[in-house]
């Protein structure tokens, strides 16, 4: 592998518990890659094995075609951003975001206060430090919260100062964790853009670690999904969304689950579903005249924009159809017909691993 | 609603009532008390303005008491803390490791301020016996000439201190091994990332700054218990040899409850009280904004 980033069959285990298991991902330079996993699925100590916050108990780290498994995080000069942000409570925004310059260019003596005084050297880093910092702030719209202390910004500000301490230093990655979590809704939408816009101007090989899979959806070149500490898939947004290559997958990636009829159940909407699980997403399964799945209404929720029904099928199996706008819909307990397009069912063998649909 | 005052009257009344006759009344008396000569079981006193303070600052044994109480604060205040500090980040660090020995260790530090001190300070007198206790048996096997630990006018008082650190050092350790749990780990991650590698500097940018209300607290705590030395006094050397071990409060119980003399004890303890008030007030006033961060 010759990526920027990458692990290489990396096993991680505390005591007993093994989080991560055998993994190799690659970040290759100038790529936005997502980690995507339910929770408690190891891809938090994933992150932690490349930033070098934790070493791994087997297989490789490598940085740039260099060996950097047992190499310490400020030597790796990995960026990260923590979900708590993690800022200096004690530390203005400019002195946040100008520490891991100070850390790196000052020596302990230089870092006293008053160093710039005596040392001419030290007064030449610091006027350094303080450029990069400005412009840094200038790129994240930070220039009026430079003297503030973190508790004194809101949520979204302190991301950006996070941001700003992340990227100051050149690193030769960038991970973040759970970057959107705190955010409200509106401010999501515009912290995901935000994120895609740096990624474009800066340039670095970035590292998203999510549970949301439209973050990841929206957000990445590549997604890696990650169940029960080993990866199970990796490709573009739209592979893993349309070619999910597990059941697990399947059910794991959409708004709106998968609904999954068992080997038997789906036999009327596909010959394979006598011998395979079909799976369609319910934006896919619709009401029509001629559909061949029978199904009696349960429930009817209404969303705004679209209206879930939930239906019980063949085998008492629960579907759920998602119809768009101001469609004429059935009453519940009415009994109707639903059909979905060749193109949009994925099927499954019974050990949940994709097989290809005969068209 | 009109019930609520009520309510709120019968919960703080008792209390309030309490502390108006037993605290506030006595100090009250005690300030009048101490710009007279009443003598205790006297039926009349009369008023001698500032003559009990001039005694207390003006003679050799007053300011003695003042200068021994200084001392000993001295050395006790940043010796504990720095030490209390020292031991519980020591054995945070230990507790993920070897979890069964750091709870060990922080039970036999805990163990003087659980303990007596009063029964501690006839251990302290057998450890500190001229001839036959341990410490003076350690210094001649080290090389060193015995010390006359409690009988020395000039080592008395540093005597006194080091039992005052060893006491106070458990306290300071779990109230530091509390601020030490609550630091966030992240931040000591984020550290390691911007680039602090060792320990030491991730101590100055996290542990430290995250620690300053804690050590506030602390320092005022310890503050308040050194000025207040009295127990090893009082069982070890009463204060002797000549007045070499006197203290503030070992003065006002011998000038109070041993002499008698009411007004002149009330004029100490005015003295000691405000010294006190002062203390706390400067620390909160010049502490308090550099610790809590907002």
């Amino acid at each position: 592998m010759s990526g920027a980033l990458s692990l290489e069959n990396v096993t991680k285990r505390f005591g007993n518990t093994t989080a991560v298991d055998g993994i190799s991902l690659e970040l290759k330079e100038g790529e936005f890659v997502a980690l995507l996993g339910a929770s408690g699925c190891g891809k938090s100590t994933t992150l932690r094995l490349f930033a070098g916050l934790e070493t791994a108990t087997e297989g490789q780290v490598m940085l740039k075609g260099k060996d950097v498994t047992q190499a310490s995080a400020s030597a790796r000069n990995i960026a990260l951003m923590f979900q708590s942000y993690a800022l200096y409570p004690h530390l203005t925004v400019q002195q946040n975001i100008a520490m891991p310059l100070k850390l790196r260019r000052l020596n302990a003596l230089q870092r006293l206060p008053g160093a710039g005084m005596v040392s001419s050297r030290a007064r030449a880093q610091d006027a350094e430090i303080k450029l990069a910092v400005a412009q840094m702030a200038d790129m994240l719209r930070l220039e009026e919260l430079l003297h503030r202390k973190p508790g004194q910004l809101s949520g979204g500000q302190q991301q950006r100062v996070a941001l700003a301490r992340a990227l100051v230093r050149d690193p030769s990655a960038f991970l973040l964790d759970e970057p959107l979590s705190n955010l409200d809704t509106q401010l999501r939408a515009e912290t995901r853009e935000e994120i895609r816009a740096l990624h474009k101007r800066t340039g670095y090989p970035f590292l998203l670690v999510t549970h949301d899979q439209s973050d990841a959806l929206s957000m990445a070149d590549r997604i890696a999904v990650m169940i029960a500490g080993k990866v199970v898939q990796t490709g573009s947004p739209t592979e893993i969304f349309n070619k999910p290559a597990s059941q697990e997958i399947a059910t794991f990636i959409g708004h709106h689950r998968m609904n999954i009829l068992p080997a038997g159940a789906g036999q009327s909407l596909h010959s394979d579903g006598s011998k395979l699980a079909l799976g369609v997403r319910p934006e896919e399964l619709s009401l029509v005249q001629k559909g061949g799945l029978q199904a009696t209404v349960e429930s009817i929720t209404f969303h705004g924009e679209e209206t879930i029904l939930k239906l019980r099928g063949p085998s008492d199996v629960i579907l759920r159809s998602v119809v768009r706008g101001r469609a004429n819909l059935p009453d519940i307990g009415e009994n109707v017909r639903l059909g979905a397009a060749v193109e949009s069912l994925h099927a499954f063998s019974d050990d949940g691993q994709r097989k290809e649909i005969t068209q | 609603m009109s019930r609520r005052w009520i309510t709120d009257l019968v919960l703080v009344g008792p209390a309030a009532i309490a502390l108006i006759l037993f605290i506030f009344l006595p100090v009250c008396i005690v300030f009048v008390l101490a710009f007279t000569d009443y003598q205790f079981g006297a039926r009349t006193a009369d008023f001698v303005g500032l003559e009990n303070f001039s005694d207390l600052f003006g003679s050799r044994i007053g300011r003695k008491a003042i200068t021994n109480t200084l001392i000993y604060a001295g050395i006790v205040i940043p010796t504990s803390v720095g030490l209390g500090l020292l031991v519980a980040v020591g054995l945070h660090s230990l507790s993920k490791t070897l979890p069964r020995i750091s709870n060990a260790l922080k039970a036999i530090y805990f163990l003087p301020v659980a303990a007596t001190l009063v029964a501690m300070a006839v251990s302290w007198q057998m450890l500190m016996h001229p001839s036959l206790g341990l410490l003076n048996h350690w210094a001649v096997a080290l090389g060193f000439s015995p010390v006359q630990w409690l009988s020395d006018r000039d080592t008395v008082i540093y005597s006194l201190a080091m039992i005052g650190v060893w006491q106070s050092v458990g306290y300071n350790m779990v109230l530091f091994l509390a601020g030490l749990s609550a630091i966030p780990e992240t931040l000591y991650d984020a550290s390691e990332v911007d680039g602090a590698e060792s320990g030491w500097s991730r101590f100055w940018l996290v542990t430290w700054p995250m620690l300053g209300p804690t050590t506030l607290f602390v320092m005022i705590v310890t503050a308040a218990t050194a000025f207040r030395v009295f127990e090893t006094v009082a069982t070890m050397t009463q204060g002797g040899p000549a007045f070499a071990s006197d203290t503030i409060v070992y003065a006002l119980y011998r000038e109070g409850f041993v002499y008698f003399k009411a007004g002149y004890a009330s004029a100490i303890t005015v003295v000691f009280f405000l010294a006190l008030l002062l203390l706390t007030v400067i620390q909160l006033v010049l502490v308090e904004r550099r610790v809590h961060y907002r």
